[in-house]
């Protein structure tokens, strides 16, 4: 392989553990306070991307309104996700509440298949991110570039939220130890919905990007993404944001690289992030920067 | 009541059963028969699942593989060397499965005893992990398994699948194979190995103390479940008689779980409840997604709609009703008759 073709692969690599890392960050904050797989994370990256569609072909609203929209009405169905879903089973055994979550997943995934339908809808990539600038041999689409850089200052953004912040502060305390929170008078059931909106809208930029970068959208399209999210957010440590973000670049270098490097597996690209997950639980199951388990 | 009372009525309610099964053999309609060929092959299904999810309290997300794994071992193995060549346009198969033609019986041990090998492989990954981890890695090996019949061409015959294979399955066969899995499997839920594995499921630590092994008890449970899932699988295939990689999706995994969610997780017979609803219901369901005439209206039928009410109802029972059906309830003998004396109590005023 030529060097340029390196680098370019190298890229993509790191555009798309960019979109896992951000996918990865809401597996693990909602991990880390509910010590729950929110199984239906992975399908508000359809819901962000539909709602975008929708703004901008029935209400013909810019992309500059219509993402940040679609951003936030995904996460006003991450907050009510929680609210239908898993607020209810708060003192439910923790195979009730995974159940619900994945019954709350399908719901999500059908509900879109019996009202839009299954047939992949083109996603309107605007003009603003399709420009391809060359380097040299290098042909490179703007939003491979934009993609980490939007990915970085989101997770500033976050990151000051969390470190920063009261309300971080209770996320934190409440990761910690749940009953202790609740007993410092702290409301725990508006940090979980603040967990909820903030990791559904990061979410949702993941999902707005990620069908930027395959343009055919279909209700189960955040099925696979999801699921990679969350073997990132495993690579790095369930319940650390900083993990989750190394996670995702990692898988996704790691993907985009192995595709590359032998072709021969292309087929099982999708298999191999499972025996990466497989891996790591067998041997440091508490992931890069996760914390022992108790 | 007398245990040989009991062995009486569980004989005399066996032969009742399969005299029914005789009689729709004889008399009913092919729609009819597949539906309780159907219904066999889900209990066999539903009862080793709910043993891994209902009995030891793991969620396990991978039956799909498994029964992927007995569907094609069992398919690959009774088909004649000549099918075999119809179906494998692409290339050739390997050697030993080109030649291989054995009964239908042995198939279906095969299949069984290839699940449960697979089982044991990723029982070491997997039982090392408890609550949402095992839950993934389940779902994992799942997918992995069906991106690997996806890809083997030269044995599964990749995405094409294997076709016309000869419908062995019958009523003998499905509800023979379920009564044999129901049986095997409450006995083991009723031995010591039963209730270390739902020792394990309160508490795994107190088990521990108690001297329980948790890995061999849920090692025991895990290759069972895959034994049966298996063979299950096989009885599957033969019935619908093609299978590809798409049979064997995560949605095989979520129907299995909404019937035994519905039945009551823990429950044998809750889940024989669950898996006979749901191949019934489902089937009755069928009319939402057909257009349907009302005098002179004309509705639409909407695809997709039965999974919509499938999803539905599982948040509703796990959110309202999160016992299901049975509960951790048996439908046994005494329990019929403890019910039995409190209606009578009830009804005689003291």
């Amino acid at each position: 392989m030529s060097a340029t073709l390196f680098l370019q692969q190298i890229i993509n690599g790191i555009s798309l553990g960019s979109l896992y890392a951000l996918i990865a960050i809401g597996y693990t904050m909602v991990y880390g306070i509910l010590r729950l797989i929110n199984f239906a994370h992975g399908d508000l990256l359809m819901v962000a991307a539909y709602a975008a569609i929708y703004e901008i072909s029935l209400f013909s609203l810019p992309w500059f309104f219509a993402f940040p929209l679609a951003i936030i009405a995904t996460g006003a169905v991450g907050i009510l996700l929680d609210r239908v879903a898993y607020r209810p089973l708060r003192q439910a055994p923790r195979i009730s509440l995974l159940i619900s979550a994945i019954g709350a997943s399908f719901l999500m995934e059908n509900l879109a298949l019996v009202l839009i339908g299954g047939v992949p809808k083109p996603f309107p990539r605007p003009h603003f991110f399709s420009r391809v600038i060359e380097v040299g041999n290098l042909h490179i689409l703007v939003l491979t570039i934009y993609s980490p850089v939007i990915t970085l200052l989101l997770v500033m953004g976050l990151l000051y939220i969390v470190f920063k912040t009261r309300a971080g502060k209770a996320m934190r305390a409440a990761s910690l130890d749940f009953e202790a929170t609740r007993l410092m008078g702290i409301n725990l059931d508006r940090i979980i919905a603040l967990t909820f909106l903030l990791g559904s809208s990061l979410a949702a930029a993941g999902g707005i990007m990620w069908a930027m970068k395959y343009p055919q959208i279909n209700p189960f399209m955040g099925v696979l993404p999801g699921l990679k999210a969350f073997i990132a957010a495993v690579i790095g440590g369930i319940g650390n944001i900083v993990g989750a973000v190394l996670g995702g670049f990692l898988l996704g270098l790691c993907e985009i690289l192995i595709v590359a490097l032998l072709p021969n597996l292309a087929e099982y690209r999708d298999a191999f992030a499972f025996l990466i997950l497989i891996g790591v639980l067998l041997f440091r199951p508490t992931g890069i920067m996760g914390e022992p388990l108790t | 009541m007398s245990d040989k009372f009991k062995s009486r009525l569980n004989v005399a309610s066996l032969f009742l059963l399969f005299g029914l099964l005789f009689l729709f053999n004889r008399y009913g309609s092919g729609y009819q028969i597949r539906i309780l060929n159907n219904i066999g092959v889900f209990i066999t299904l539903a009862v080793s699942y709910n043993l891994i999810n209902g009995v030891c309290g793991l969620l396990h997300l991978g039956p799909n593989g498994f029964i992927a794994i007995g569907a094609y071992t069992s398919a690959l193995l009774s088909m004649t060397p000549a099918e075999k060549q119809l179906n494998f346009i692409l290339g050739q198969v390997i050697w030993p499965l080109s030649v291989i033609h054995v009964p239908f019986v042995v198939s279906l041990i095969a299949a069984g005893i290839a699940a449960a090998f697979f089982a044991f492989l990723i029982s070491f990954p997997v039982l090392r992990v408890r609550g949402d981890y095992l839950a993934i890695v389940t779902l994992g090996f799942g997918e992995v398994v069906r991106v690997l019949c996806n890809a083997g061409e030269r044995v599964t015959n990749g995405p094409l699948g294997l076709k016309g294979l000869y419908p062995h399955t019958n009523l003998w066969w499905s509800w023979g194979v379920a009564t044999l899995a129901v049986v095997v499997i409450q006995r083991l839920i009723d031995s010591n190995y039963g209730l270390a594995m739902k020792a394990i499921r309160e508490d795994e630590d107190a088990a521990r103390a108690m001297g329980v092994n948790p890995f061999r008890s849920l090692m025991l449970a895990f290759l069972i479940s895959a034994f049966f899932s298996g063979i299950a699988g096989g009885l599957l295939a033969h019935l619908i008689t093609t299978i590809s990689p798409a049979l064997f999706t995560f949605f095989l995994t979520f129907n299995l779980l909404i019937m035994i969610v519905v039945g009551g997780l823990g429950s044998t017979t809750g889940a024989i409840i669950g898996a006979v609803l749901f191949s019934w219901g489902g089937e009755a369901l069928r009319i939402v997604e057909q257009p349907m005439e009302i005098g002179s209206f004309t509705i639409p039928g909407i695809p997709g709609m039965r999974m919509v009410i499938f999803s539905l109802v599982l948040m509703l029972v796990i959110l309202f009703a999160r016992k299901g059906i049975m509960g951790r309830n048996e439908l046994s003998w005494d329990y019929l008759e403890s019910k039995f004396a409190r209606f009578r109590g009830a009804k005689t005023p003291q």
